[in-house]
């Protein structure tokens, strides 16, 4: 401890400082177990129950047709909205940073209101404006249209959240280099902008697509839940275990849960990546 | 060591998170005003057509059918039930997660252990899975019939899905993420310097948590208990599985809206999605002071 005397940039070496080691295992204890006990044996659960049965009956759940149109429009749509999601949240992230105008404040904090809003909420807005007795004389309650709209709703704050900070930061030196050698303004922001923001933009885009992938309570009342057209992976498996059939709904789980981790793990990859840089 | 006080730590680094009002015009800014209000237009018509007027349709709607019987849905019996187990909730479910996550976090950062990647992952799981998924996960664990111990307290007189713990067990999985990565980043930033001094001095390790560590990350904990409470608020996919949905009993406010619509009641639907959008704006509000607090500081 001689070191902590008074330089402050020094960083003391952490095993040098170990006050109270019975109390740090007594904390880590604790979280351990309560993480175990709310989250890993929950799912354990699910993956458990579907496979109990033998992998044989987990494939026939997993791919009986109503399932598979489900899971395909389920990820087919959350593909769509992220696609969509990476552009308009960057322009709007660029909107946000770059351009001025009165009541940009407003528009900003209001973007934020996909997070707070309840999701039967955000479902039934988009049922208000766009239903069947629309005063725009727009439908899409019911449609594919209408699937993707709600998750779009959900998803909106992820990339615009996710570049803006990036973009604020973003060194405008290098900008003007190009500018000053020649460059046009599309080759400078495909050249310059663009690289420099592809981090957070896969990042929020990876966050939207595992949320669209699992929404729910926006599409209930919105997307009719008709088989094959309009019912997504959640709606299905909400559908099983309302008919006490919980092996089937774990099967269905246990893939949308592996396609949810999959990203997850893509995400941590796109993340360190974006930190070494 | 007094020059590197935690709050303004961040700053110095260069890494403040709000945007700095002073814009030096860069060749993107200017050239051709077509295109840049072309770009701001589109952006503010996306958001109108898909966001903002969908919301004011809430309000506009519940006020169509005539604000007082539309009203009459949220203060009937079960409506009000309704909002007393959505509030009953709340209170339970985010103290809870607030004491684990603050825990969490402090030994995330402040710990070095193998398994602690994992422990990382883990955290996020609630965000990446569907709140279907959850409360199925639930029922198999908890259940009274098939579930792998809900058996045993079945047996003890307890019953936990279909009934208010299963309700709070969900809200408290849906919204357990948000203190731990609201406090995490502050915990990393403000360093342990000032807890280490503070044990120097003497002071034991409550003492310490109390008056120096609390203290600084207090606006990390406001901001992940006002996006908890909003979670748990709104819960509805979760809760829809393990709650059983029974009116007057273990429905909550978004549930409850749902029925009104199923029973086409949809001014009292609107009405009591309405309550939930003022709720939700309200807490749109907080989250803005908290970042004007957390700048100032």
């Amino acid at each position: 401890m001689s070191g902590s005397a008074q330089p402050a940039a020094v960083r003391l070496p952490r095993p040098a400082f170990r006050p109270r080691l019975g109390s740090a295992l007594l904390s880590r204890g604790i979280v351990v177990t309560w993480l175990s006990v709310m989250v890993l044996i929950p799912l354990a659960a699910v993956v458990f129950r579907s496979f109990e049965d033998g992998f044989g009956s987990f494939w026939d759940y997993a791919t009986n047709p109503q399932a598979l149109d489900a899971l395909r429009l389920t990820v087919l749509a959350a593909l769509a909205v992220t696609a969509i999601n990476v552009v308009a949240g960057t322009a709007i992230a660029w909107v946000l940073v770059r351009d001025d105008f009165p009541g940009k404040k407003l528009i900003n904090s209001m973007i934020d209101l996909p997070f707070a809003l309840p999701t039967i909420v955000a479902g039934i807005t988009l049922l208000a404006l766009y239903g069947n007795d629309s005063p725009v004389g727009i439908t899409v309650a019911y449609t594919v249209a209408g699937v993707i709209m709600a998750l779009l709703f959900v998803t909106l704050p992820f990339v615009v959240r996710a570049v803006q900070p990036t973009l604020i930061e973003l060194d405008r030196d290098m900008e003007e280099a190009a500018a000053s050698l020649g460059a046009s303004r599309f080759t400078i922001f495909r050249r310059i902008v663009l690289p420099n923001l592809r981090p957070a933009i896969l990042a929020g885009a990876a966050l939207a697509f595992a949320r669209a992938i699992g929404e729910f309570g926006s599409l209930i009342l919105l997307s009719g839940n008709i088989p094959g057209k309009t019912e997504v992976a959640s709606v299905f498996i909400f559908g099983q275990i309302e008919s006490g059939n919980t092996t089937g709904a774990a099967a269905v789980s246990v893939v949308l849960l592996a396609i949810s981790l999959a990203i997850l793990v893509a995400l941590g990859a796109v993340a360190r990546r974006g930190e070494a840089i | 060591m007094e020059a590197s006080a935690f709050p303004i730590s961040g700053e110095e680094q260069g890494l403040e998170k709000r945007p700095k009002d002073k814009r030096p015009k860069g060749p993107l800014d200017g050239g051709s005003k077509w295109a840049r209000w072309a770009l701001r237009y589109s952006v503010l018509f996306y958001l109108a057509a898909l966001l903002i007027i969908p919301v004011i349709m809430i309000f506009v709607r519940t006020f169509e059918d005539g604000f007082i019987e539309s009203f009459d849905a949220v203060t009937s019996e079960a409506g009000l039930h309704a909002l007393k187990l959505t509030i009953i909730t709340v209170l339970i479910a985010v103290p809870i997660n607030t004491v684990f996550g603050v825990l969490t976090a402090l030994v995330l950062v402040r710990q070095k252990f193998r398994g602690k990647a994992f422990l990382n992952a883990l955290i996020d799981i609630p965000f990446a899975i569907s709140p279907v998924v959850i409360g199925l996960a639930l029922i198999l664990l908890y259940g009274p019939r098939d579930g792998f111990v809900g058996e045993w307290f079945f047996e003890q007189g307890i019953q936990i899905i279909f009934s208010t713990p299963g309700i709070v067990l969900a809200c408290i999985f849906v919204s357990l993420p948000f203190v731990v990565r609201e406090v995490v980043p502050v915990l990393r930033e403000i360093g342990d310097e000032q807890e280490q001094a503070a044990t120097t001095l003497g002071a034991g390790p409550w003492q310490t948590f109390w008056r120096v560590t609390l203290p600084s990350i207090r606006w990390g904990v406001t901001y992940g208990v006002v996006l908890s409470t909003a979670r748990v608020l709104g819960e509805f996919g979760a809760v829809s599985v393990v709650s059983g949905r029974i009116s007057g009993q273990t429905e909550t406010l978004p549930l409850f809206v749902r029925k009104q619509f199923e029973v086409f009641n949809q001014g009292g639907g609107y009405a009591a999605a309405m309550v939930l959008a003022a709720l939700a704006l309200l807490t749109l509000l907080l989250m803005n002071l908290i970042n004007k607090k957390e700048e100032r500081v």
